[in-house]
């Protein structure tokens, strides 16, 4: 309980757009223990990527964190001054976004954009510049690379050079937001060592990704996130092994698997609009398991089910569960 | 970065400036043909003259020739950097005479109001993107407002208002020429303000600062509606870029993540500065007429009204070639801001 690095109670997220308020996160609840590499999966638009961005206060416009508290070292993210909020980011908790391509200032040399994390937050220039030649080598890329601009490196490169700003600093979070999906599969293999790496130095990990296999291999916990909702949450084999949530069952059967033969089938059905969400679980109008069970008429289409562990660090909101 | 491709590509665009002379000289040379009355004409006006005469001194204004042979005659005078010599009162002075003490006017009133309109362009602009970014629509739409509303004002009304209340009424400023009556000044640029500031001239430098004030920000409020319209927008194109949310998620202070938004909007911000310059030479004819400002654009005028084919016809090259070096210059600039571009 007590070395948690970040604790996320009961968080809401609402985009109010002219088309009415999306409700893209609700009720989410989670935390991440020192060490721990905390995976969320979900669909596009399962409010996985919101979730990332709300740890730091920065959900892009016009999303607003409604109701919720984000606690990293005993104090709340969401409601701390300005200033303070922004010496920790960077600092304690760093962010790596998707695209590698828009990530970097086209403007600016690779150096300037990597002293520059150190220099905000206090390290003199010198100190920084010395810094950011070993941080380049860390990653691999050569060190005259200081004196590029972003469009004379690759993807790949552009995010070994990202992910070297979330290495200047030991910090106690990173957050990788699909740090790997623009990127080829090869390459996304050397991205993922370098966060592997930065694990074993003692942070902790919360990643965000599509890809389910990717998930399962180096992380240790997994959340699954559905239309807003974070439908189960337990560690890496719970999950993998036995699946509670009828949404991360189908899942895992949408999913091929190389070593594993066997017959894929699709989830039916689409996400729910978030405008105007399913009443009850949101997952309802496309499970087969309430398709198939009359008595659960009632109650999955009108209750919404809540978070219950079902084994020790397995959580799932799901009505076939408890009560 | 510029490098080598640079000079060649100066080279070229040196090049695209003389068809461009062509074309506009093309256009002028038959368009003041096609006006009624010749310089002859208008110097001697409603005179009774005997035709012999008037004959002879078309003669002697070389406009007996075919319009083909005073065509090419002029051209080629022009390429060996011979503008002619004026037509009308007062008649025989080189063109070049009337371009070396008008321009300099011309060139200090332009960058005195490119300067303006730039800076306010550029404030209003960014007040509006970020106004924008913090949902504060009343400073938002006041700003797009200002932008339009001075798009469409018309110099000549706008500098009288100006000159009403800050001359007239206020008398803070004078409303005309460049510089007090009877003020000493030793030019060396031409351009009166700094000319004064380099030989210590202090009540000269005053002087011909106040007098360029209200022309300058006449001219200069009215071209910033277009400046604050785009750097409103491409501030808020860019505040919504990925590499913004990184700054802010690096930790990286408001003020400066809003210095490096105004960067990256910039970049088209400078295109727009080379379009620009063409439109503010035009406006400042208007400026300069309304101020009595003696430039390029008063002794335009002014020649018009002699038809004096030479002189019109100088001005009109002098300046394109002035605005084709300029729109040079700025792609220059374009490639040292954005490491982006090569040539």
């Amino acid at each position: 309980m007590d070395d948690a690095v970040l604790e996320v109670k009961n968080l809401h997220v609402y985009y109010f757009t002219i088309a009415g308020t999306v409700k893209a996160v609700e009720n989410v609840s989670f935390k991440i223990d020192k060490g721990d590499w905390v995976t969320f999966v979900g669909e596009s638009g399962s409010g996985k990527s919101t979730v990332a961005h709300a740890l730091v206060n920065l959900v892009p416009n016009p999303g607003k964190i409604v109701k919720g508290e984000v606690i990293f070292d005993g104090k709340n993210l969401l409601t701390m001054p300005p200033e303070e909020l922004r010496k920790i980011r960077g600092k304690e908790i760093s962010m790596i976004f998707q695209d590698p391509m828009t990530s970097l200032d086209p403007l600016r040399k690779i150096g300037d954009q990597i002293t520059e994390v150190m220099t905000v937050h206090g390290v003199d220039k010198e100190e920084a510049q010395k810094r950011a030649k070993e941080l380049l080598k860390s990653v691999n890329i050569p060190e005259d690379r200081l004196d590029y601009y972003p469009h004379q490196l690759s993807g790949g490169q552009r995010q070994r050079i990202i992910i070297s700003m979330a290495m200047a600093f030991h910090s106690k979070l990173i957050i990788a937001d699909e740090p790997t999906t623009a990127l080829d599969v090869i390459v996304q293999d050397s991205i993922m060592d370098l966060i592997e790496e930065l694990r074993k130095r003692g942070t902790s990990v919360f990643f965000i990704t599509h890809d389910i296999s990717l998930a399962s291999e180096r992380s240790s916990k997994i959340g699954i996130m559905y239309a807003g909702k974070l439908v189960e949450f337990g560690l890496v084999d719970q999950i993998i092994e036995n699946p509670k949530h009828p949404y991360t069952a189908a899942l895992f059967e949408s999913t091929p698997d190389l070593w594993v033969d066997k017959t894929i089938t699709s989830i039916p059905g689409y996400p729910p609009d978030l405008r105007d969400p399913p009443k009850g679980c949101r997952f309802h109008p496309r499970c087969h398991v309430f398709k198939e069970r009359a008595e659960l008429k009632g109650l999955c289409d009108a209750k919404e089910p809540i978070m219950k562990e079902v084994e020790p660090g397995h959580f799932v909101a799901c009505h076939l569960y408890g009560d | 970065m510029p490098s080598r491709g640079l000079g060649k590509y100066i080279v070229i665009r040196a090049l695209l400036i003389i068809p461009m002379i062509l074309i506009l000289y093309t256009v002028v040379f038959f368009f003041l043909r096609i006006l009624p009355g010749n310089p002859i004409m208008a110097v001697v006006g409603a005179k009774n003259i005997p035709p012999a005469e008037l004959h002879h001194l078309e003669h002697l204004a070389g406009l007996d020739k075919p319009l083909w042979y005073q065509y090419f005659d002029y051209l080629g005078k022009v390429f060996t950097g011979n503008f002619g010599v004026t037509l009308a009162s007062p008649s025989g002075v080189p063109v070049t005479n009337f371009i070396a003490q008008r321009f300099p006017a011309t060139l200090e009133l332009t960058l005195w109001a490119f300067f303006f309109s730039v800076l306010f362009g550029v404030i209003t602009g960014a007040i509006a993107a970020k106004a924008k970014i913090k949902h504060k629509t009343g400073t938002d739409t006041s700003m797009r407002l200002y932008s339009i509303i001075v798009y469409t004002l018309f110099i000549p009304w706008f500098g009288m208002m100006l000159q009403y209340f800050f001359g007239v009424y206020l008398h803070w400023l004078p409303t005309s020429g460049r510089i007090a009556p009877g003020m000493n000044l030793h030019t060396i640029t031409g351009l009166y303000v700094l000319d004064s500031l380099l030989t210590g001239n202090w009540p000269a430098f005053v002087s011909s600062l106040k007098h360029i004030i209200l022309p300058a920000i006449t001219l200069g409020i009215v071209l910033s509606g277009a400046y604050t319209r785009l750097v409103r927008n491409n501030m808020v194109d860019v505040l919504s870029l990925d590499f913004i949310r990184s700054y802010f998620a690096r930790g990286v202070e408001e003020r400066r993540v809003m210095w490096y938004a105004l960067k990256n909007a910039f970049i088209p911000v400078v295109t727009l500065m080379g379009l620009q310059f063409a439109i503010l030479l035009g406006g400042a004819v208007l400026t300069e007429t309304t101020f009595s400002w003696p430039g390029m654009g008063t002794f335009l005028l002014d020649r018009i009204s002699y038809r004096d084919y030479t002189s019109i016809q100088g001005t009109v090259i002098f300046i394109a070639i002035f605005i084709g070096v300029v729109s040079m210059i700025v792609d220059i600039i374009y490639a040292l801001l954005d490491p982006r571009v090569k040539y």
